[in-house]
């Protein structure tokens, strides 16, 4: 047991003096070094798009890289509702104290508290850049910020430009990195996927990545590599996650020897448009900001359900007296607003007792009738327009007049590369940030907090952090992309991708991606057990092996071929899936998003076992169709002391 | 299900790569839902071009097997996708983007065209796809604030008027998809310029170098080989988050502005 690879770093003290204790501790780079430092980022989102901004004006010599054709078109662009901070700009009472504990309570106890509480103290700091690059949040008639509610938290904390604050944040960021370009300190790779990770003498040196448009296979050298890629929620095909979001690149980092953390934990959300068919691609969030003035219901008696279903009622044809409002009726406390591992189950139960109120029976109404009588129109259309024509134009129905229908669908993944409190993973100069690593959110995420961890990583942390590892650099030269290491990996890509094209097959990469979505919901889903897990693990290994006899890949790899990327990622998922089930088998109880059937309340809340799970997982490559080993880090809290979540009273 | 499933004819441009010529094929995509979005239905009819492409018995002609459209987070905020179809960027639909685009807009037995971008601008990478890299080097020019990381007043420092506010949102709405170059018959790129000029000039923030920065961007704009715009408004109607002229006329007052002071 290699366990002394996870050590947290974290430093002893106070748990909110250890930032400002760990950042006089560890080593700077002078500007003179730094301009001798290759630093590559992959992704551009959020997390990316700050850090490649933030390390360039620094100094650093910095590589970015996207799958898109863009930087700007990274998936963080896709958040709708906004990002918190600890302002307290309302005066409500909040604090980065409660900020923090929100966030490590809504984990459900399963996150490293001081990294937690990091990310709470630098939140403010995100607000004040934002401001500064220009990004338009909502304001007040006096001219100052405005805020709004999210799940989770008793407080309004939550700053927000109508329902795109995600696309907003994402061009502050972008435009920050736009600058660096323009001014020569990042050089910028779109259309560019990593396709592997080159460690020589146990550390980071760069990457293979395949040119998307011309098919080139090309080597980048550097002196640390940040993986800033996002999560895997696409694993479950369709998720709220955009086509080309992948885990691929956090996945071979973890084949080449960073350790992956908690692959179980994903978050289900509850305000999804629910699916419509089999030709569906994916499923299209609706904020969860809409839960600040929507009240969620199904209806009291079957027959009114059966009504609807046919056709012969209307939402609105239904009573007051004859509503459920069931997450009102359970959680009073919270209310519409519990956070969303709770809201997603809670629909779940209500649809599997037959409640379901469209013709799957897998849809729960979000009604704004009351908030429009209290309100008005005009005021619903400022706040949540762009949301309500979105609805309209997919569903056909419109939303001011009849409730959406929402269903709970995957949307985000906790788990992900292993980091300590550098962010740096068990591969020395290799750093994963925002979404791609496991260390903030637990076993459930808060809404608005994606934003808030992303920035939070990309400007404020990892500039400070790598600093410490790359003050060990400053002697060494250019890295040379002309090694064995390189060598080695190119050629394994190249025969990778050419025994894909071999195959010749009879079924597409989609139709595969679709079965093992098919698994991994059912099996690996909002409920697993014992049972299911095993099963979805055999099942995961067979359809891998069906894979690599049956698929076929058009084409050839020296040209655009959308087919042979989507191949490439296929090939990780098989695998990162099985490990998502194998993590989700090891843990034997339930907390946030993983839900055991075998471990609930007798009210079918979340049970959870900290005497034996208070740990993080962490799982180490073994090669291919080994059985991967298991390490622990185990958690410490020294302030917010496990207790079971309440959000009744 | 009452909803009639529908037959269609695609007429779809085939381009192998920048330097080929491309030209149209005809493709039948059949048993499509009224609810499915348009880029499903090209998702189905690839998985059956994907078939036959397994099979040498099929069509031989220049470009068989799937063809290649950009497309991304499918819920018309990425700016990925783009497709010309029947003529209209973003297709029969208003203030959408293509992935938002639903089949119950056509019906049965319609003909439906599906064209790339077409601007000098924005060169074909292949079939449906274009670069539009140069979206990004206007912005490298100019298009931002200068402002380091860190080090930055408190965000309520400035109070900004809620009006401002919210005329700085609406014009960075824009998603950069590039509809409005493909639409306008100059191949002008002047309202996605005017949308980040207009929305950084309405902010106390932005104002600073507002007059380097609409000089910057017009200059670069014009380097890449976008054309003029003439107010033919035809931009604005196309833009699938409806960002409006008025913008345009924002940009040039600043431009204008920022000459005279030379």
């Amino acid at each position: 047991m290699a366990t002394d690879k996870l050590i947290s770093k974290v430093p002893a003290g106070p748990l909110e003096n250890k930032w400002s204790a760990h950042k006089a501790a560890i080593k700077v780079v002078s500007p003179a070094n730094k301009r001798k430092l290759d630093i590559i980022v992959i992704g551009t989102g959020l997390g990316g798009g700050a850090a490649a901004a933030a390390l360039g004006e620094l100094g650093y010599n910095v590589k970015v890289f996207c799958i898109s054709d863009s930087p700007r078109r990274a998936h963080s662009i896709a958040a709708q509702g906004g990002i918190n901070a600890a302002k307290n700009y309302q005066n409500d009472n909040d604090s980065v104290f409660r900020l923090f504990y929100d966030t490590i309570k809504g984990g459900d106890y399963r996150a490293r508290e001081a990294n937690v509480y990091r990310l709470a103290e630098v939140s403010n700091l995100i607000i004040d850049q934002c401001v500064a690059q220009g990004v338009p949040f909502a304001r007040e008639y006096g001219g100052l910020l405005d805020n709004r509610s999210f799940g989770g938290a008793q407080v309004s904390r939550t700053f927000y430009a109508r329902g795109q604050t995600g696309q907003q944040l994402l061009l502050g960021a972008y435009a920050a990195l736009n600058r660096a370009v323009g001014k020569g300190w990042v050089k910028s790779y779109p259309r560019h996927e990593m396709l592997d990770l080159v460690v020589e003498d146990g550390e980071a040196r760069g990457i293979i990545a395949r040119n998307l448009a011309t098919g080139d296979i090309e080597r980048f050298g550097a002196h640390a590599v940040v993986i800033a890629s996002g999560g895997y929620g696409n694993v479950f095909f369709l998720s709220t996650n955009a086509m080309n979001s992948n885990g691929s690149a956090a996945f071979q980092c973890y084949k080449k020897g960073a350790w992956f953390a908690n692959p179980c934990f994903t978050q289900i959300h509850p305000t999804c448009i629910p699916v419509h068919g089999d030709q569906q691609s994916k499923l299209t969030l609706m904020s969860e900001s809409l839960r600040n003035d929507g009240r969620i219901w199904v209806p009291k008696k079957m027959e009114d359900v059966k009504a609807i279903r046919s056709g012969a009622k209307k939402a609105s044809d239904i009573e007051e007296k004859d509503r459920d409002y069931y997450l009102e009726r359970r959680y009073p406390a919270f209310g519409n607003l519990v956070p969303r591992d709770v809201a997603s189950r809670a629909a779940k139960e209500r649809c599997d007792a037959g409640f379901g109120v469209n013709e799957t029976g897998l849809a729960v109404f979000l009604d704004f009738k009351t908030a429009i009588e209290r309100l008005g129109v005009d005021v619903i259309r400022a706040r949540y327009g762009n949301l309500f024509q979105m609805y309209e134009k997919i569903t056909d129905v419109d939303p001011y007049k009849e409730p959406m229908m929402i269903y709970p669908a995957v949307h985000y993944t906790m788990g992900g590369l292993w980091v300590d409190y550098n962010l740096e993973t068990t591969v020395p100069g290799l750093y994963a940030i925002g979404e791609a690593n496991f260390s903030d959110h637990g076993a459930n995420r808060l809404g608005a907090s994606a934003l808030m961890q992303g920035l939070a990583d990309g400007y404020f942390v990892l500039p400070y952090t790598i600093g410490d590892y790359l003050s060990k650099k400053i002697q060494a030269p250019k890295v040379s992309t002309d090694t064995p290491a390189f060598e080695e990996a190119e050629k394994a890509i190249r025969e990778k991708i050419e025994k894909l094209f071999a195959i010749k097959g009879t079924h597409t990469v989609d139709e595969f991606h679709k079965k093992l979505g098919n698994v991994m919901w059912e099996d690996v889903g909002m409920a697993r057990s014992k049972e299911s897990l095993e099963r979805a693990i055999v099942q995961i290994a067979q359809l891998r092996k069906d894979f690599w006899k049956d698929v076929y890949v058009p084409g050839e790899n020296g040209e655009f071929n959308q087919e042979v990327e989507k191949a490439l990622r296929l090939v990780d998922v098989l695998e990162l899936g099985e490990l998502m089930a194998r993590d989700g088998l090891n843990r034997n109880e339930s907390c946030g998003g993983h839900f055991r059937l075998e471990y609930q309340t007798p009210e079918g809340e979340t049970l959870r076992d900290d005497k034996h799970y208070a740990y993080v997982a962490v799982w180490e490559y073994k090669g291919l169709d080994q059985t991967p080993e298991m390490h622990k880090e185990e958690l410490e809290f020294e302030v917010a002391h496990p207790s079971q979540r309440n959000y009744k009273d | 299900m009452e909803n009639k499933l529908m037959n269609l004819t695609l007429k779809v441009w085939r381009q192998k790569d920048a330097k080929s010529k491309g030209g149209f094929e005809t493709y039948q995509v059949e048993g499509i839902s009224p609810d499915t979005s348009f880029l499903e239905m090209l998702d189905i009819l690839n998985n059956k071009l994907i078939h036959e492409d397994g099979q040498p018995v099929a069509f031989d002609k220049g470009c068989k097997g799937p063809f290649a459209f950009d497309h991304d987070c499918r819920e018309g905020i990425c700016g990925m996708c783009s497709l010309y179809i029947n003529g209209e960027a973003h297709g029969p639909d208003s203030e959408i983007t293509t992935c938002q685009l639903h089949m119950r807009k056509f019906k049965d037995g319609d003909t439906i065209t599906i064209e790339p971008w077409r601007s000098a601008a924005f060169p074909v990478i292949r079939d449906l796809v274009v670069e539009r890299g140069a979206f990004d080097k206007i912005l490298q020019a100019g298009g931002f604030v200068s402002v380091n990381t860190g080090g930055v007043p408190d965000a309520n420092s400035i109070p900004i008027p809620r009006d401002d506010a919210e005329e700085s949102m609406d014009a960075a709405a824009c998603i950069g998809c590039g509809a409005c170059v493909a639409t306008c018959k100059n191949g002008s790129a002047m309202l996605f310029v005017s949308a980040r000029v207009s929305s950084l000039a309405l902010l106390p923030q932005g104002k600073v170098e507002g007059a380097r920065r609409a000089k910057a961007m017009v200059a670069k704009m014009d380097e890449l080989g976008f054309g003029n715009c003439t107010n033919t408004q035809a931009c604005q109607m196309e833009c699938p988050k409806g960002i409006s002229i008025g913008h345009i006329a924002r940009l040039n007052r600043e431009f204008l502005c920022a000459k005279f002071k030379d």
